[in-house]
């Protein structure tokens, strides 16, 4: 099934899958796709490299979208009948522009920013940039411009942070903790009465007194914007579920790639979010017919060569047992995610990096199962 | 290798996917070949590394191996708390509060520093006239944005808290990381053009905002299969047939290869370079990773 059919009728795409398999590309190419098919289409990075703004013909890419001009795709012979535009997400921009929303006076909204914990906690605490991104997705669906959405997800070290962010911003936010630390009688009493409850002297003694002013300090300026951003975190959640958002899992046929994609099937089944489809990147395609190898004769076609005859027969058996391999891993994926078929596009020689890569992967993408199939054959070993 | 295995702490790091738990692995079966005692540490466990790592597993030598751990901060938050604390009725308590551990998990750098903390506590801590429990600890860092940020994290806290014993142990295990006799980092990259570009940031990252520099690249997975330009000309000339297709993609492949590679070598002259084979044949058990590892120390 072409990936436009998997598509149809949802407005928000997430591809997600572990670090390495080719998150980005997919992400681009899924969004240059429906652009061409004359969709207006947002392609949400991550990537801070400036590779995928150059081969989109950008100079760079920020925090808001960019347009793509047609006449970049022209000489690929690729008209986009629709829109393509890009960005790339700054999560600490993000967290900054939420506050500034949620933030009921601009004193408060300095006090936050200013705050040290809250610094890091907007720049580099785990879950952080995942909320960043689902709070852009929120925002960018919001607004209309776009009928389709391609989010490219964080490389996190586990891609299921992306599914908890949310909500474990918000549990944090609401939880316990944060009523006991901003209530009068919380943290920033304590400190001031120099600690009279036992878990806070403990604190101060294996912390440092300081950390725990900031933290203290930090709930308190924070306090102003929690319900709002509470609120605005449980509607970004939702947007997660919503029937019109859909994930692609994108995998390699290798080990880690594989064991995250499995667990990150169950866990969005669990979540009850929509699984829009496997897609297996860097395959290497075995052949259905595989003729015995006839190196006397391939050493005839090489001009009597029999050296490079012996070293290509070494390439094909290298290759072979490489793609035997894969499709070990791909027929395992394709039973444990429960999709048949899924789109797989070979590895190709050379990096995708380019626009030429795109536009490859692309055509591997939209493509239907048919002519999929007629393309893996031609790269088959 | 002898230069690098005169330290006491190799840390691995490099774009996710590009194999750091298998260099770790294989660099910590190298050195216990010389006799280190030698401890691989992961944080972010892959399975088939830690089975192939296991005494037991096929095609262990008979010596033995590297010993092996992998590090969880919620463990690691309680036995630090555990030290820290005269009582440990009040440790006990401490880590099972909510408050502390919500406190904890949003506090910046808190799991990273707990993280580092344990591996410095591995390589580093004197216990008694004995000196560190090993000659050897090789960490399996997270990716490089997340490995960053555990290097950052003594020093982060440091700053942060100023006072106190985690100030204290946080500028300790700074000043480890920076002392360059005892920690390496080593970056491992494949040949492509992305992990090579993010080892190239990662070297100025690393000089920039920790004062450290890296000590070698491993660049894993090269494809071995060379065909000259005539030799291309030759098959591309042929008849179509498998071994000629096959012979052409490895060409290309192993071309694209050799300009990463060449790009990360010129990309930092100073910095030594080893290669290790793309492996065909099997999946990643023991065997292929003593392999490795031969490759790596011959």
């Amino acid at each position: 099934m072409s990936v436009a059919t998997r598509l149809a009728g949802k407005r928000i795409c997430i591809c997600t899958g572990a670090g390495g398999v080719g998150k980005t590309t997919t992400a681009a190419a899924v969004a240059i796709g429906l652009a061409a098919r004359g969709q207006r289409v947002a392609v949400v990075t991550i990537d801070p490299a400036r590779r995928l703004a150059s081969s989109l013909g950008l100079e760079g890419l920020d925090n808001e979208p960019r347009r793509v001009e047609p006449a970049h795709f022209a000489g690929h012979g690729l008209e986009l009948r629709g829109e393509l535009w890009a960005m790339m997400l700054d999560a600490k921009r993000t967290f900054d522009e939420l506050i500034e929303l949620l933030a009921p006076t601009s004193a408060t909204y300095d006090a936050i920013l200013a705050n040290r914990i809250y610094q890091e906690l907007s720049s580099s605490v785990a879950g952080s940039q995942e909320f960043s991104a689902v709070a852009k997705l929120y925002e960018l669906d919001a607004s209309g411009r776009f009928d389709a959405i391609v989010l490219d997800t964080p490389p996190s070290r586990n891609a299921l942070d992306f599914l908890d962010a949310p909500e474990r911003l918000t549990g944090f936010l609401e939880g316990r903790a944060l009523k006991v630390l901003t209530a009068p009688t919380g943290v920033a009493a304590a400190i001031a009465a120099r600690g009279s409850s036992l878990v806070f002297s403990v604190l101060r003694r294996v912390t440092g007194v300081d950390l725990l002013a900031d933290l203290g300090e930090f709930f308190r300026v924070l306090s102003d914007v929690v319900d709002g951003f509470t609120e605005r975190a449980s509607v970004v959640a939702r947007l997660l579920g919503d029937p019109a958002t859909t994930f692609l899992i994108v995998a390699s046929p290798e080990p880690t790639p594989v064991q995250e994609a499995v667990f990150f099937r169950r866990r969005l089944a669990e979540a009850g979010m929509h699984f829009g489809g496997l897609i297996v990147n860097r395959q290497r395609v075995l052949a259905r017919t595989r003729p015995a190898i006839d190196e006397r004769a391939l050493a005839a076609d090489l001009g009597g060569d029999s050296d490079l005859a012996a070293r290509s027969v070494r390439a094909l058996r290298d290759l072979r047992a490489l793609a035997r391999r894969d499709a070990g891993n791909l027929r395992y994926l394709t039973a444990e995610l429960d999709d048949r078929h899924p789109i797989v596009i070979p590895q190709m020689d050379h990096d995708i990096s380019d626009l030429a890569g795109l536009l490859l992967v692309e055509r591997y993408l939209f493509a239907t199962q048919r002519e999929r199939s007629s393309l893996l054959a031609e790269q088959a070993f | 290798m002898d230069a690098l295995f005169s330290h006491s702490l190799l840390v691995i790091t490099g774009k996710g996917g590009v194999g750091k738990s298998t260099v770790a692995a294989a660099l910590g079966i190298a050195a216990h070949r010389r006799g280190l005692r030698t401890i691989v540490v992961e944080v972010a466990a892959r399975d088939d590394v830690s089975r192939a790592l296991d005494p037991s597993a096929a095609g262990a030598p008979p010596g033995g191996g590297p010993e092996h751990i992998s590090i969880d901060p919620q463990r690691a938050m309680e036995e630090y708390l555990r030290e820290q604390l005269p009582v440990g009725v009040l440790a006990a308590l401490l880590s099972r509060s909510r408050i502390f551990t919500t406190l904890a998990a949003a506090t910046p750098g808190m799991r990273e520093l707990l993280t580092i903390g344990k591996v410095w506590g591995l390589a580093g801590q004197r216990r008694g006239d004995d000196g560190p429990a090993y000659d050897l600890v090789v960490l399996d860092a997270p990716a490089t944005g997340h490995g960053l940020a555990m290097l950052q994290a003594p020093r982060t806290f440091a700053s942060i808290a100023r006072v106190g014993p985690v100030a204290r142990q946080g500028r300790m295990i700074a000043s480890f990381l920076a002392d360059r006799e005892r920690t390496a980092v080593v970056a491992v990259s494949s040949a492509e053009e992305m992990p090579v570009t993010e080892t190239l940031e990662l070297r100025s990252q690393l000089r920039e905002q920790l004062g450290l520099d890296l000590a070698l690249n491993i660049i894993n997975a090269v494809v071995s299969h060379r065909f000259s330009a005539g030799e291309e000309r030759t098959l591309g000339a042929a008849p179509p047939s498998a071994a000629r297709h096959a012979a052409l993609f490895s060409a290309s492949w192993a071309r694209h290869q050799r300009i990463q590679i060449a790009r990360l070598r010129t990309g930092m002259r100073d910095v030594g370079l080893l290669t290790l084979p793309f492996i065909f044949e099997s999946v990643l058990d023991r065997a292929a990773l003593e392999l490795l590892s031969q490759e790596l120390d011959p």
